[in-house]
């Protein structure tokens, strides 16, 4: 294995880390709700994925789009009594969300792991020169860099991107102006939806193994990445995931592999800790609430 | 007094409990001007606040063309013909200008005739287009504040509110401001026009009424401009 190759690799990793933390950056910049939930669309898509395994690849894909779309809609529902309340209130009840959903799967599913078949055939390998790539990579590259222009597109050049842009940035002004709170929340959720489902398609390829806590697994680094990306700009938090994602496949392809346990919970304090004291993020503009006035 | 746009009847608002307007009962006809000035913490943004369902009233009610605000959301309110040119002005610095003025056409009832509105506020406030792809938060204070009454204005409005667009500018920069704003009246927009510094108010408005410590004072005609003194009592509280 060449250095190059494991750079290929963590791009790739790195992008699909990038689409999971946009998600979660969309989402708070209209509503300021750290959506800790974010890993049970994941979940979500990844069972789809698992009940379709038999059926045509359309189906699956369908199956998987679909049900990441409507849990994320209905989540927008559960959230929508929160735009008012505090931010601890909104960070208890999307754990609480999470681990709700996570039993729902544990009793639906069984706790031990199945296996998704879709799309296996990407794990197959291509020679580029010396270069042993798999598939998988270089679709999630390509993949994940269409998704990312998309979703800028989108957000520079229509009128909702730009009332969602406004809303994230002065939420009391985009209001005195007309924009509906719930047209931008609700659109963000869907735009964060489609491409986490995106994510889940080309994750799943990689880590076929699905268990309830899938998605949770995969988004607290994230979370990590997001956060210390900085929150409150969409660009760093994404940024900010895709250096999680790469990070997280070069210390995959150094370390030995039951150090993850550790560097798992390493990473969920971290989260909690810098949310507490720098809800901004470490390069963020906003400060913790008590350090604001 | 023509057929009224705005009633406002024995308004109270209050913070926490604590009022900061009382027994507030205003008129605006249509096509009128009217002003509303006094000094600092006087209840005058609380009140256009109020008009724009961002304060909920504790008492009293507030009436758009005869029918009452209460309960309608302020993205309703702006979609029945109120538009709000905010304290500081509050235009996006990171966006550009032609965004800032794009988002003011979300209030609109309709996209019919926005390009004409378009070009309409860039002949009354050119910088908006000479600086149209420039950041927002670059321009100057005086031309921020006619980005945000341009924005107001491509909602079209049948009723602006301006709460103190002379804030932090130069007296040269304000007449500048309230030349435009005789224009917008002169096509038929009805005005309510909050400032603390009484003389642009007085002078500009058929009527003004002097607000302070949430409660009328007392009511002003263009010809009491010069009277400095009644003002001055009035804000003091004599
Ligand atoms: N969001 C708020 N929470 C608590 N109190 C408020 C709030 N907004 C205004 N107040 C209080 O209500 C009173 C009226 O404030 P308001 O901003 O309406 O006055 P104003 O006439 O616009 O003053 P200024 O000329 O300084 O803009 C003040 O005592 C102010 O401290
Ligand atoms: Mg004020």
């Amino acid at each position: 294995m060449t250095v190059l190759q494991t750079l290929v690799d963590a791009v790739a990793l790195g992008l699909l880390y990038a689409l999971v933390a946009m998600g979660i950056g969309l989402v708070f910049g209209v509503m300021r709700l750290v959506n800790f939930a974010h890993g049970e669309l994941l979940t979500a898509g990844a069972y789809a994925l698992l009940l379709t395994n038999d059926m045509p690849l359309a189906v699956g894909l369908a199956a998987c789009f679909g049900a990441v779309v409507a849990l994320a809609l209905a989540m927008e529902v559960v959230y929508r009594p929160l735009r008012t309340t505090t931010p601890t209130t909104m960070l208890v009840t999307t754990f609480a969300v999470s681990f709700l959903l996570q039993a729902v799967a544990l009793l639906a599913f069984g706790a031990r792991g199945r296996n998704v078949g879709v799309l296996s055939e990407l794990n197959r390998a291509v020679s580029i020169g010396d270069l042993r790539v798999r598939w998988v990579t270089l679709v999630s590259i390509g993949v994940g860099a269409l998704l990312l222009t998309a979703t800028a597109l989108v957000l520079a050049r229509t009128d909702v991107g730009l009332q969602m842009r406004a809303a994230a940035m002065d939420a009391t002004t985009a209001q005195l102006l007309g924009v509906r709170a719930s047209t931008v929340i609700r659109f963000a959720f869907l735009l964060a939806a489609v491409v986490a489902a995106a994510a889940t398609v080309l994750l799943t390829v990689q880590r076929p193994l699905v268990t309830p806590s899938y998605g949770f697994q995969l988004v607290i680094p994230a979370l990590v990445g997001v956060v210390v990306g900085g929150l409150d700009r969409l660009v760093s938090a994404t940024l900010g995931g895709f250096a999680i994602g790469f990070a997280t496949a070069v210390l995959g392809d150094v370390l030995p592999a039951d150090g993850r346990v550790f560097l798992d919970t390493a990473l969920f304090l971290l989260v909690i800790l810098v949310l507490l004291v720098r809800p901004g993020g470490l390069f963020g503009r906003t400060r913790a609430a008590w350090e604001r006035v | 007094m023509p057929d009224a746009m705005l009633q406002i009847r024995d308004l109270e608002l209050r913070y926490a409990g604590v009022p900061a307007v009382r027994g507030l009962t205003l008129e605006v006809g249509r096509g009128e001007v009217v002003g509303l000035v006094g000094p600092n913490g006087a209840g005058k943004s609380s009140t256009l606040l109020a008009i724009m369902g961002m304060v909920p009233p504790y008492r009293g009610e507030i009436l758009l063309e005869g029918r009452p605000l209460a309960g309608r959301k302020t993205e309703a309110i702006v979609r029945s013909g109120v538009a709000l040119v905010p304290e500081r002005r509050h235009i996006f610095p990171e966006l550009t200008v032609e965004e800032n003025l794009r988002l003011g056409l979300v209030g609109r009832r309709s996209r019919d005739g926005a390009s004409d509105d378009l070009d309409r506020v860039a002949a009354l406030f050119p910088v908006v287009r000479d600086a149209r792809h420039r950041a927002a938060g670059v321009l100057s204070g005086g031309q921020q504040q006619q980005l945000a009454i341009a924005r107001a204005l491509v909602a079209r409005p049948d009723l602006l509110l301006l709460d103190e667009p002379s804030l932090g500018l130069a007296p040269a920069v304000v007449d500048g401001v309230f030349e435009a704003l005789a224009e917008v009246r002169a096509g038929g927009v009805t005005i309510l026009l909050v400032e603390q510094r009484a003389q642009f108010a007085v002078g500009f408005a058929d009527r003004t009424h002097v607000l302070a410590n949430g409660e009328l004072r007392l009511t002003l005609s263009p010809a009491d401009a010069g009277d400095s003194e009644r003002i001055t009592a009035a804000y003091f509280g004599a």
